[in-house]
């Protein structure tokens, strides 16, 4: 099947792109030259910049402990909803505007046209069937069907006897998948736990040296290879040494990767094994997921589960404006716990996610 | 990347052919799957709104011309105002007439701005410019040094101060003119739009700088906060253009639909995958032309003219006019197909590919397949296949480590071409072939606006 696929495609470009490209060079002039430049051939650098920070330069800044809470942080930004529950409550029943408003607020909260159109007609029923007629009383139905939305389930993170525990953490580029290790490297500093960071981002330029700042900040151990290496073998290396110093768990950093890419899934696969192999175990994959990403970010859920098998997710930058509202289609639809929320960039603003908190935010 | 709206977009249309007449319900109904359909790709509910109620004026308002169907012109509709929102024309770059031209990139964090920063400055370089790289992105732990080893990978210089970001753009300014780059890249750091001292920080890089362009960075795959974030940075550094990052994944992109209404300025960049070159200008038509399923012909060609060796394209293309084109031909192609990207973005920028096909796992492992099973056969039997007997079979699936099934389905696939290729005239028009082929089945196909 593939194979045929792949002839038909290589017969389909051949013959447009070949015809194409050719028919249109030679209606072409050849393209200009690129200008050279006056100084001869570019090279990397004219000269040493001044100033240019070496990852040695690095300063360690001890934290005060601040206890963060989530409806403090969000209560930096109005909540989503208020301004539509503050229509809503004006009126003195259930109007249709009602219900296209509570619809807008959904949408607006990143929860998804299809989950928003199920929450409303399940809404609807209970109007029906309850004899709800007051805003107030359909305000708290509301609230109380997003928090039913979420699951019931125990949301700590996972720990088991036998060490050393690997938590992998997985997702695509940028959702803070490298600031998220350090956190949790603190959090679980903090409550005694020997911990040693694998930097299994040996692709994007500097990730290591993001890392290790991180380290030497949180004051862990950090395993780590040149840019280019085999993730999987920084990652095996670190389980290796996380046993043989008798540490409870390893942090394993990987590369941001489009979950799209089959290759690099693939090579996400690998890293997976490998760190499954013993002495280790990998007791969470935790996929990292932006909190201002949309709709897609249900996609990176599902295929990242079935590659990998994600365990948790760690919602992150729940401090912008944005809400996040599509962890409750992900939960919903794929059954995937959200483990922890990321709230700012400092080492101790990532707490544990609860549901009722979280939705109460929407509301404040 | 609006592979999916194409897709609900040709649901719809579908519907819609199949009926004579375009009632005012009909309108309701279409623009009932258009809302849906956009806010799955995460185009903001303000921006929906507009952009339903225009085609509904339009709609109702719109002659009954005669030479269209009802579908055809709900489509034409849709497409001239996909034009309008993503802004009529590509982005066009003037150089400052008194060098550097100045950039500034900001953004929320993870957007990927460093890498943009990268990717632009190679951007710039390949139009025979100089840059400098500034990093300005003091916040994030190892950012300036990411943002040096991309410019060592895009062979352009670099400069940084680890003191203040205000400082180290200024800085950065005075050394291009010093040593007279042309292009002055400023990288920032990550912030919220709501974080007023970090919005006022990169205010005052803004001031201090000048910038001729000020671009904000934003992930393909954010959902309703890309309209708050852009106008938040608009209202803080005005903002001259858009760049989209992370399009090679399958985000929906409605972002991009959402920022140009609301800010109102173009989309000028889109990065669409991992190596430093996958960047280029933004083209709004051919975007329109993406979401309503007319694939994205002319991106192809000019990544083809990039990177396709022109002599084995004309060798290619006069084996296949003088109809003896052989496995070896087959093979230069294919090698020159790989250099294009992964066969699953070549196929999303195709048109009127059926779904089937769009949807089905094109691992590029296949491609490598079969070209280890060409590269295992004699120069003698690449010319004529027909000499491989049972055992030249066995030899070929043993050297290319696949078996004998495999390579009787690539001879077979290949004769098969073969007859068709045959059967075709002298190539002078790619819209002919697809024709011929019977891939062009869209009803936007026929539809030139």
């Amino acid at each position: 099947m593939h194979i045929y696929l792949i002839v038909i495609l290589g017969f389909l470009l051949v013959s447009v792109i070949g015809s194409t490209a050719l028919f249109r060079t030679r209606s072409k002039k050849k393209p200009p030259l690129p200008r050279p430049s006056p100084s001869g051939p570019t090279t990397t650098k004219d000269r040493v910049s001044p100033g240019e920070v070496t990852p040695s330069e690095v300063e360690v800044i001890e934290e005060p402990v601040v206890e963060v809470s989530l409806r403090d942080r969000l209560s930096k930004t109005r909540g989503l909803f208020s301004t539509y529950v503050t229509t809503l409550l004006s009126r003195n029943s259930i109007t249709p505007e009602a219900w296209e408003e509570i619809e807008e607020a959904l949408i607006r909260a990143d929860v998804g046209i299809s989950l928003t159109t199920e929450i409303l007609q399940d809404l609807k029923k209970k109007v029906k069937s309850q004899g709800i007629t007051s805003p107030e009383a359909l305000v708290e139905a509301l609230k109380l069907d997003l928090v039913n939305n979420l699951l019931e389930i125990d949301r700590s993170l996972r720990l088991s006897e036998q060490k050393p525990n690997v938590w992998l953490f997985v997702g695509v580029n940028g959702v803070g998948k490298t600031t998220s290790i350090a956190k949790i490297a603190q959090m679980q500093k903090d409550e005694g736990k020997k911990v040693i960071l694998a930097a299994g981002d040996t692709f994007r330029a500097a990730a290591s040296e993001q890392l290790s700042l991180w380290a030497k900040r949180v004051g862990v151990e950090l395993v780590s290879s040149t840019e280019g290496a085999d993730p999987s073998s920084v990652i095996f290396d670190a389980v290796q040494k996380a046993a043989a110093r008798q540490a409870d768990l390893v942090l394993a950093d990987t590369a941001g990767r489009l979950h799209t890419k089959v290759n690099l899934m693939e090579e996400l696969k690998k890293i997976h094994r490998v760190a499954q192999r013993p002495p280790g175990q990998v007791s969470e994959v935790l996929l990292v997921i932006d909190a201002t990403t949309g709709q897609n970010a249900l996609v990176q859920a599902r295929q990242f589960g079935q590659a990998v098998g994600v365990t948790g997710v760690v919602l992150t930058k729940l401090d912008g404006t944005s809400k996040g509202g599509i962890v409750l289609a992900v939960e919903k639809e794929l059954g995937v716990p959200v483990k922890l929320v990321g709230l700012g960039e400092g080492a101790r603003d990532l707490i544990p996610f609860d549901p009722k908190t979280f939705i109460e935010a929407l509301f404040d | 990347m609006f592979d999916s709206l194409s897709a609900r977009f040709d649901q719809i249309f579908t519907k819609l052919k199949s009926r004579g007449r375009l009632g005012e319900k009909d309108v309701n109904d279409i623009l009932r799957e258009i809302r849906v359909a956009l806010l799955e790709a995460d185009v903001n509910l303000d921006v929906v709104k507009i952009f339903t109620e225009r085609v509904k004026n339009r709609c109702i308002g719109a002659d009954l011309s005669k030479s269209l169907s009802p579908a055809q012109q709900v489509i034409k509709i849709v497409n001239e105002e996909l034009v309008e929102i993503l802004g009529g024309q590509s982005f066009k770059l003037n150089y400052a007439s008194k060098p550097p031209t100045v950039i500034l990139l900001a953004g929320l964090q993870g957007a990927g701005k460093t890498t943009t920063a990268g990717k632009l400055a190679l951007w710039f370089k390949q139009q025979g410019r100089n840059p400098l790289l500034v990093g300005a992105d003091l916040a994030r732990p190892a950012a300036v040094e990411q943002l040096r080893i991309l410019a060592g990978q895009a062979g352009v210089s670099f400069y940084s101060d680890p003191q203040d970001p205000v400082q180290t753009a200024r800085g950065g300014l005075e050394y291009a003119r010093d040593i007279g780059k042309d292009v002055l890249i400023v990288d920032t750091a990550g912030r919220l739009s709501i974080d007023y001292d970090l919005m006022e920080q990169v205010r005052q890089i803004s001031t201090s700088i000048e910038p001729d362009y000020t671009f904000l960075v934003i992930d393909a795959m954010i959902g309703q906060e890309s309209v708050e974030t852009a106008r938040a940075f608009h209202e803080t550094l005005k903002l001259d253009g858009v760049i989209l990052t992370k399009l090679d994944g399958d985000a929906r992109g409605g972002a991009a639909l959402s920022v140009k209404e609301v800010v109102g300025k173009p989309i000028a960049f889109v990065s669409t995958g991992e190596k430093q070159d996958a960047f280029d200008i933004f083209h709004p038509d051919r975007m329109a032309d993406r979401i309503l399923g007319m694939g994205d012909v002319l991106t192809l060609i000019e990544q083809a003219e990039r990177s396709y060796d022109q002599d084995v394209a004309a060798k290619g293309m006069a084996s296949l006019q003088e109809g003896r084109f052989t496995l070896e031909d087959f093979l230069e192609q294919m090698q020159q197909v790989k250099k294009l990207g992964s066969l699953q973005g070549i196929l999303g920028m195709l048109p009127g590919v059926p779904k089937e096909i769009r949807s089905a796992k094109l691992d590029d492992k296949e491609l490598s397949r079969v070209e280890a099973i060409i590269q295992s056969m004699t120069p003698q039997e690449r010319r004529d296949p027909t000499i491989i007997n049972g055992s030249r079979k066995l030899r070929i699936a043993n050297g290319s480590g696949s078996n004998t099934t495999q390579v009787n389905t690539l001879l077979k696939q290949f004769k098969e071409m073969q007859k068709m290729m045959k059967g075709m005239g002298p190539l002078t028009k790619s819209k002919s072939k697809k024709k011929r082929g019977g891939r062009v089945t869209l009803p936007s196909g026929r539809l030139k606006v």
